[in-house]
């Protein structure tokens, strides 16, 4: 017994064992939905009973959010095809245009020192390791494991995760890692001279070449200089809404858009 | 003894399903770190009960999908379960005579060697949580243990679980 869990533990550096985990995760896949299954009826009870006037006042809010966005849509439009334009002026591929998949989180605890979620799709719906996870304010994280009907996604604030950052304003490179507290991330080997300040965005640089490249990580909340130390001390707090978020977005870039004019 | 016939075998299962979704039941970030290891409370009491029914590879079983609930590396709550589970084997003639507060001390030090194994598997893959707070399980499941036993116990003489 022993000895087959040494090999067991062994075997799954060299991840031989997904089949394993697959067929256990759809054995568990039940119970999972079970648990999920309070927060989901409260979600469905709260929406389907909420009164009309409530309905009535949001579908005005967001009809008129929806005219403000495609006022802004109309001029993205137009500076995409200038972009594209210009890009092709210096000869260099364009980027733009990403396949969205829409997943939700399920209510579903792990291992409390990780920052780890479970989202309720999985490789039937075309969702694949590495797969980089947005909300509407951020990164999210990536998604590690991927099983038939859900997959497992490290948050970019998990103790494992490191997510190469770009500083917004003037494009200064850095990493941020993730501390393992919901609220805070780490940009480590910043010199003392560079050119950063509290409030600052820190986008993705896509250099990694798995997050897609300009959308917003985290905002610096920490900038520290201590003359007896080699770097400085910077503190950033993810954009995105990690533990609130319920639907997030999974992004491929495999197959790009032609929109272009 | 192999004539008495096996009864109510779906009540232990259903105990360890309901111990595991327990541990999967969302809870806030602070809760979360009071969490007892319900899965290895359950494997003692029935190590405890019905020695000659559930043993180390029904440990080792529930270990295993333990480990694929919480994502970790397959077989490291099963090595630890199965370990918890042989001990209370060998010594489930003098713990079952212990009066509760006693057994919960012996609750504690089953849970707390679970969460060592657990923690060095961590260490070696390089995840170790580096906080005290990491034990807390063991002081919550020894808290809990009386409860957990006079629950089960209720279970078992009313569905008359052999």
């Amino acid at each position: 017994m022993l000895t087959s869990l040494a090999l067991m533990t062994m075997d799954h550096r060299q991840n031989h064992l997904d089949t394993i985990r697959d067929g256990l995760s759809l054995v568990v896949y039940p119970l999972q939905y079970l648990v999920n299954l309070p927060s989901a009826a409260g979600h469905w009870a709260s929406s389907s009973l909420s009164a009309r006037s409530t309905l009535q006042d949001e579908n005005d809010q967001l009809r008129a959010r929806q005219l403000l966005q495609e006022m802004r849509l109309q001029k993205l439009y137009a500076l995409e095809a200038e972009n594209a334009r210009l890009r092709e002026l210096l000869n260099s591929a364009s980027k733009v245009g990403e396949q969205v998949l829409i997943g939700e989180l399920l209510a579903v605890d792990q291992d409390p020192f990780r920052r780890r979620v479970l989202i309720n799709k999985g490789a039937d719906a075309g969702v694949f390791e590495g797969q980089p996870l947005l909300d509407a304010y951020g990164v999210m994280g990536q998604v590690v494991q991927v099983t038939p009907f859900t997959s497992t996604a490290l948050l970019i604030t998990d103790p494992s995760h490191a997510i190469p950052v770009q500083v917004n304003r003037n494009g200064l490179r850095a990493i941020a890692l993730g501390t393992g507290e919901a609220d805070r991330m780490e940009v480590p080997h910043i010199p003392n001279n560079a050119d950063i300040q509290v409030g600052d965005l820190l986008i993705a640089s896509g250099l990694g070449r798995r997050f897609p490249p300009g959308y917003p990580v985290a905002t610096v909340i920490e900038f520290e200089k201590d003359p007896s130390q080699p770097y400085a001390r910077v503190v950033a707090a993810p954009a995105a809404h990690l533990e609130r978020s319920r639907e997030v977005l999974l992004v491929s870039q495999k197959a790009p858009q032609a929109i272009l004019p | 003894m192999s004539l008495v016939r096996h009864h109510g075998g779906w009540i232990i299962a259903f105990t360890f399903i309901v111990a595991l979704m327990l541990t999967m039941l969302p809870l806030p970030d602070w809760a979360a770190l009071y969490r007892p290891e319900w899965v290895a409370m359950v494997l003692i009491y029935w190590c405890l009960a019905l020695p000659d029914r559930v043993g180390v590879g029904i440990g080792w079983s529930a270990g295993l999908l333990l480990d694929v609930v919480k994502g970790a590396l397959l077989g490291q709550h099963a090595l630890a379960l199965a370990l918890v589970a042989y001990l209370t084997l060998h010594l489930h003639q003098r713990v079952r005579v212990f009066p509760l507060w006693q057994q919960s001390l012996f609750v504690l030090l089953m849970v707390a060697l679970n969460q060592l194994l657990v923690l060095w598997v961590k260490g070696i893959i390089g995840l170790q949580p580096d906080s005290w707070l990491y034990w807390l399980p063991s002081l919550t499941s020894m808290l809990l243990w009386p409860w957990v036993f006079l629950i089960l116990r209720d279970l078992r003489r009313s569905f008359l679980v052999r």
